[in-house]
């Protein structure tokens, strides 16, 4: 038997299109109560594997199983058992922000009563509960992107996917969302299935992540382990010139490499050391100590770091050229 | 009961969305009403029928298609607008809900038909206007004629919400418009008898019209309203019938392969 049920187990789950592979015999377990989170650059993968696994596309080859059900048989079943928050607005302009939840209360079958109550309670925890009267086509971009969110929490499914559930929003939005997401997954027991480029979020949220880049995963842990997997502490340190060869004969010193134009340094317990590498490297510009971020974990295994705009074509854009256009 | 409560979802969204355009609204009574006065009256007043429809004024004769004509435009656009829904990504929404295809394809034509039949009901007050009014003689509205009318109306909204679904589904992107109404709407209605008397026609033109379903539809609310018909009145029926069925069929089919 085993112990711990899988709640999603994706089998070589491959999607290609006419001149590119978006996923790669993609294989990931995740586990019930999880919040976890596909990191990745523009275009790594992310949102296409989410619509393969809320069943919107369908995989090239390989499948996945969610809550027991294969995506690609048993399509009806697997929605029955989960919600998703899309990266583009999918709620109706003409409609209000109330009528919009309702509507989706209808749509999953909720029973009256309930689907009132997780009306009221959504739409307080997105801070819309005044303007819920009002047509979405006067909503601000990030209001819209609020009411998406209150949408996909209200029927509180088994396993919840949000595809970069914060873009665009303020700290303190993004604050109360992410307590909210918490919530879910310890109360309800609820899998939580995150995609974002934003690091402090994942690091923040996720009990595991995966970092995809063109198609595949890169590395797979927790936040902490992944950061831990580094090799301890990063000096970064800026200088006319340096003597290399002098830092590599450190023996305690992991790895050194270059980053921007400055050199990096990664160490065990970086404060003890640090007076003697300043010893060994001479004059310097300047220097910083710090713990290793999500951000150089992402550097270490892609060679890049994920940048921190806005997905292109994405939501937030969409909402920017609309309301340019008016 | 969920694939009820979904189904009334849309049928929701599609009447309140309709009810709030108000632009369509108007333009669903001014279009037809443009169509009845000017066409009815100014080539009406050049056109004198002869044979089964000797005696009857244009402008009542018309009558009927012009009621086609607005199902018809409404109807079909009403389908392709789900290419809308899926660019601003409303489709998606209720893509991934638990529902069949098969009941948003049955909340999609729900909506749709009632959208077309608040139209007509419309075009039918401004009909017993103008009957009131003396300008249109040899029409008949009566509770019953109206109401079997409407049952005419209705099958033969279905087929052509149908039709405008099945394109909307495999279209893409919101370009196509334009040849829909070159290529399927402008035919249909032209080609339906709705201005012109379908007896004598010339032999390279018949064959369009006997294909056409519209034609039967037509045919078969001018035998309703007007008494005169070129076709006995449950073949029409049954033709439409047919015509609808096919539609739903078909329509099914697509809808259940529909891409994003």
């Amino acid at each position: 038997m085993v112990h711990f049920m899988n709640i999603i187990e994706t089998k070589n789950l491959t999607k290609k299109f006419e001149k590119m592979t978006a996923v790669n015999d993609l294989n990931l377990q995740i586990k019930e109560g999880e919040i976890f989170g596909l990191l990745g650059p523009n275009g790594a993968g992310k949102t296409t594997t989410l619509l393969m696994l809320v069943t919107l596309k369908p995989p090239t080859s390989g499948t996945a199983m969610i809550n027991g059900f294969d995506i690609v048989k048993q399509p009806d079943k697997v929605r029955k058992s989960i919600g998703i928050v899309f990266q583009d607005p999918s709620s109706d302009e003409i409609l209000t922000g109330y009528e919009n939840l309702k509507l989706h209360g209808w749509l999953y079958d909720m029973p009256d009563e309930l689907r009132e109550d997780r009306i009221k309670e959504v739409l307080q925890l997105v801070d819309l509960t005044d303007r819920k009267d009002d047509r979405v086509k006067k909503y601000s971009g990030g209001m819209r992107r609020r009411l998406e969110l209150a949408r996909g929490l209200m029927h509180h499914p088994k396993v919840l996917f949000l595809d970069e559930p914060t873009l665009g929003l303020d700290p303190q939005s993004r604050e109360h969302i992410w307590k909210y997401i918490e919530n879910l997954a310890k109360e309800k027991n609820m899998t939580i299935i995150i995609t974002t480029h934003y690091m402090d979020e994942a690091d923040k949220l996720c009990d595991r992540l995966a970092i995809i880049d063109r198609g595949k995963i890169v590395v797979l842990g927790s936040p902490e382990q992944l950061k831990k997997d580094l090799g301890g502490d990063i000096i970064r340190l800026k200088a006319q010139s340096l003597d290399l060869d002098a830092l590599k004969k450190l023996p305690y010193v992991k790895e050194i490499s270059s980053c921007d134009g400055e050199v990096c340094l990664t160490l065990e317990n970086a404060s003890i050391h640090l007076q003697e590498i300043l010893n060994v490297v001479g004059k310097i510009d300047s220097v910083e100590i710090r713990s290793p971020t999500l951000d150089d974990v992402f550097l270490h295994y892609t060679g890049r770091a994920i940048r921190e705009d806005t997905p292109e074509g994405s939501w937030a854009e969409k909402a920017m050229n609309a309301s340019a256009k008016k | 009961m969920s694939e009820l409560k979904g189904i009334y979802a849309l049928w929701y969204r599609e009447t309140k969305v309709f009810l709030r355009e108000r632009s369509r609204v108007v333009s669903s009574i001014i279009n037809p009403l443009l169509w009845l006065l000017i066409i009815g009256g100014g080539l009406g007043s050049a056109v004198s029928f002869s044979g089964i429809f000797s005696g009857i004024n244009y402008l009542p004769f018309i009558y009927p298609g012009i009621l086609i004509q607005t199902a018809l435009f409404s109807s079909v656009f009403f389908g392709v607008y789900i290419v809308w829904d899926k660019k601003i990504d409303f489709m998606k929404e209720v893509l991934v809900a638990p529902m069949r295809r098969t009941s948003i394809f049955v909340g999609k034509i729900l909506g749709g038909s009632t959208d077309t039949l608040l139209q007509v009901l419309i075009l039918f007050v401004i009909g017993f206007i103008f009957m009131i009014g003396g300008i249109m003689p040899g029409l008949h509205l009566t509770p019953f004629s109206v109401l079997v009318s409407l049952v005419f109306l209705l099958v033969v909204t279905v087929g052509l919400v149908s039709i405008g679904l099945i394109l909307g589904s495999q279209m893409e992107s919101p370009e196509g418009f334009q040849l829909i109404i070159s290529f399927l709407i402008f035919p249909l209605f032209f080609l339906s008898g709705a201005l012109f008397p379908i007896t004598n026609l010339p032999v390279w033109l018949a064959p369009f019209i006997f294909v056409n379903p519209v034609t039967y539809a037509v045919d078969g609310i001018r035998g309703v309203l007007l008494g005169i018909s070129q076709f006995p009145l449950l073949f029409d029926f049954a033709l439409v019938c047919l015509f609808a069925f096919i539609m739903i069929l078909i329509g099914t089919y697509a809808f259940k392969k529909m891409k994003l």
